[in-house]
């Protein structure tokens, strides 16, 4: 009877022992050393912000998770509700969130963290996204934005025999879509039946994202079958297919990375982050492409926010690195670096973003280009599911263009796999 | 019984615990039966132990699941009983999806078991390097599946691929393979193909080698061909065989996910199986339903219990089917 105290006192000792270990290496501290992991899809031009980062603060390092556009997104809402898996750091497009500031408990408040404050740094839009409808609730900070303009090859407009400098090709569509297509009808003719675009979903989804109103109404409805918006773009999207401008290629697929250099399409639709994602694809090309601007005004497609979810450890340290990264001058960099356009008005009036030009694309003043369309965006609201139902109107768009149904056929079916949302 | 009694006199003495009382020895006899009973089951307990957790339990729990609406984003889980089956079976996409599981498997199997047969039988004749080409046959089983759907959805590739190219230089024209259902079927189904045909040809030459000579120099007496051999003595002696690959290759066919998934590439394609849903599996339409925007496991339940039946029947008829074999010839 005597040794127990000391039988439990020892139990305890080694308990507290193995907690303390258990605490020390389930946090990802080593030796006082904090790991945040960043998950990402695609490369943000990150890496050498991290170093630049742990330089400032030795005590951070960083894993970066890399994983497809769909995957990730999808990850990310696995890991979410079984409540372990998720990185630190987490980004988000803007197709998806919606659905995640929809349930902002599953995320550290970042109103609380210290965001509270920085309110005007980012673009109205951009800072709004991310708010939970009852605004208590902040669930990320905005990286990039999707501004868009129109990518299109010299060489093959000049053999088209149509103008090559950028302002004139602006200006050819400056009207609206309807004269896009024009362009692409005498495109067509002039080289025998080229392909205009790459893919009649991007047309599309362009068109769609400069509307008023998108495929959701303010309360979450889907509206795709009574916003005349979408009506129009559907049907002027039909007709550029029947025409047969569309290169009928899939985003993202090895087909459509060969497309842009083998030049099988004259234009895509392109916000900021595509001018890289042609650099990376098309090295062979440089000086081929071209930036104009997009036909039917301002509109924004893409572009992310950083989220922290709230099964993350170090949300102090989380927070304090992307706010770091989402200051201005870490976003200028990183355009710089990957062509993603900051969501920070500030830059916008900053000779060092507004004077930049791209040597790939013809030295075209890129920083000006996406400016222009950065300021002149205005809002649309983002359903929960936004990314989907464009992808089902998209696969719609796909069924007409392969041939295996009419327009009406493939806007029924549409709408009938809305209905399952 | 006097020996008996000198034996064990000794032991009783010199062993202290008393092991050998008569309650210890019925205790050591004991003890041997249970030894010579139960250390069988309890050596193959642990691969017992682990299938239940791993495996049974999972089946068990997926059917409780498949009577529930059981979303994974809800931590409500209302019991429908037998809803998820209903709506399974009335949607079109299912029926579409089931249809184009047996197209491919149909496709994948025939051929590929019959080539195997083909392949088994050259392999049991005389050649030079005999381990190198048995070797060989089972290398493009050693790759990785999701390898080889890469490779050859690019070789099936519309615009640059290899197979289109080789096409059009014989004069054929190209073909996009991956938006009509039948070139889909069958891109997919040479995948399929390719990986599975060696390890069959392995599994056939095996058993081909257990058939006795003497059955072959009758039937060469009485002047049958090569061929002829392998249809009517080959194939009825490795019956058993040719039966455990048509039913291994049937579950397997009909669970094909990586090869359509990745055939359809990154986008919404890869989870429907193109945009009219031309190369849909049952697999793929339960990753759909569970593992997409709305994560219905309960539904996506349904589906694996759905799939597990249709394998049952499927392995039950093929089964039946080859039995048909010895009596036919």
């Amino acid at each position: 009877m005597k040794t127990r105290p000391i039988r439990t006192a020892m139990a305890a000792a080694a308990a507290a022992a193995l907690a303390l270990t258990a605490a020390c290496s389930g946090g990802g501290d080593d030796g006082g050393k904090i790991t945040l992991s960043v998950g990402l899809f695609g490369d943000f031009g990150f890496g050498p912000l991290y170093e630049e980062y742990s330089k400032l603060h030795p005590e951070i390092e960083f894993e970066e998770r890399i994983a497809e556009f769909a995957d990730h997104h999808t990850n990310l809402t696995t890991h979410l509700a079984t409540g372990s898996g998720a990185a630190d750091i987490e980004a988000v497009e803007v197709g998806y969130i919606s659905q995640y500031t929809a349930q902002p408990d599953r995320f550290h408040n970042l109103l609380d963290l210290g965001a509270a404050e920085l309110e005007g740094q980012w673009l109205d839009w951009k800072w709004q996204q991310a708010l939970a409808k009852d605004g208590e609730a902040l669930i990320g900070l905005g990286t990039d934005v999707g501004g868009m303009a129109m990518c299109y090859r010299r060489d093959l407009f000049e053999q088209a025999g149509l103008p090559v400098e950028r302002d004139e090709v602006s200006a050819l569509w400056a009207g609206s879509w309807e004269d896009y297509v024009a362009v692409g009808r005498q495109y067509s003719e002039a080289t025998g039946g080229d392909y205009f675009f790459e893919s009649s979903g991007n047309m599309f989804r362009a068109m769609v994202e400069q509307a008023d109103e998108g495929v959701y109404d303010r309360d979450d409805n889907l509206v795709v079958e009574s916003n005349p918006a979408i009506g129009e773009a559907w049907d002027l999207t039909v007709e550029a297919i029947e025409a047969g401008m569309s290169n009928r290629l899939q985003a993202w697929t090895p087909e459509w990375n060969a497309g842009f250099n083998e030049g099988t399409f004259a234009t895509i639709i392109c916000p900021a982050w595509m001018t890289s994602y042609i650099e990376t694809n098309a090295p062979d090309s440089a000086g081929l492409w071209d930036i104009a601007t997009v036909p039917g005004g301002a509109g924004n497609m893409g572009g992310s926010h950083l989220v922290l979810p709230a099964q993350g450890d170090h949300p102090e340290e989380a927070y304090a690195f992307i706010e770091w990264l989402t200051a201005p001058e870490q976003q200028l960099k990183v355009f710089e670096s990957t062509g993603n356009f900051p969501s920070t008005p500030a830059l916008y009036e900053d000779e060092a973003l507004t004077g930049m030009t791209k040597a790939y694309f013809n030295d075209a003043p890129v920083g000006q280009i996406f400016t222009a369309a950065a300021q002149a965006v205005r809002p649309q609201y983002q359903g929960p599911l936004q990314g989907d139902v464009l992808a089902t109107i998209g696969q719609g768009l796909g069924r007409i263009e392969d041939g295996s149904q009419t327009p009406d056929e493939a806007w029924s079916q549409v709408l009938g796999d809305l209905e399952s949302f | 019984m006097t020996i008996a009694a000198k034996r064990t006199g000794p032991a009783r003495t010199a062993d202290p615990t008393g092991r050998s009382s008569p309650a210890g020895r019925r205790f050591q006899h004991l003890r041997y039966r249970l030894d010579l009973k139960a250390s069988p089951y309890l050596y193959i307990a642990p691969f017992f132990a682990l299938f239940a957790a791993f495996g049974l339990f999972p089946l068990a729990y997926t059917a409780w699941v498949s009577t529930h609406e059981w979303s994974l984003l809800s931590d409500e889980h209302v019991f429908v009983a037998f809803g998820n089956y209903q709506a399974l079976l009335s949607d079109p996409y299912f029926w579409n999806a089931l249809g184009n599981t047996m197209s491919i498997l149909l496709l994948a199997t025939v051929p590929q078991l019959l080539a195997a047969l083909l392949l088994a039988h050259l392999l049991t004749l005389r050649l030079r390097g005999q381990t190198f080409w048995r070797m060989g046959m089972l290398l493009p089983n050693v790759a990785s599946v999701v390898a080889v759907a890469v490779i050859f959805s690019q070789l099936f590739g519309r615009d640059f691929g290899l197979v289109n190219w080789v096409l059009e230089s014989l004069g054929a024209g190209r073909i996009d393979w991956q938006s009509g259902s039948a070139t889909s079927h069958i891109a997919i189904a040479v995948m399929v193909a390719w990986k599975w045909t060696g390890y069959n040809a392995l599994i056939f030459l095996a058993a081909m080698q257990a058939v006795p000579r003497d059955v072959y120099e009758a039937a060469h007496l009485d002047g049958a061909s090569r061929m002829q051999q392998l249809f009517h003595v080959t194939v009825p002696m490795i019956r058993p065989t040719i039966v455990f690959t048509v039913i291994v290759s049937t579950i397997y066919g009909l669970q094909i996910f990586a090869e359509p998934q990745l055939f359809g590439g990154g986008g919404p394609n890869g989870v429907t199986g193109g945009a009219s849903r031309q190369f849909q599996t049952l697999t793929l339409y339960l990753y759909e339903h569970g593992f997409n925007r709305g994560f219905e496991f309960g539904y996506a339940s349904a589906v694996a219990w759905t799939m597990f039946l249709v394998i049952v029947v499927v392995a039950l008829l093929n089964y039946l089917f080859i039995r048909r074999i010895r009596s036919d010839s």
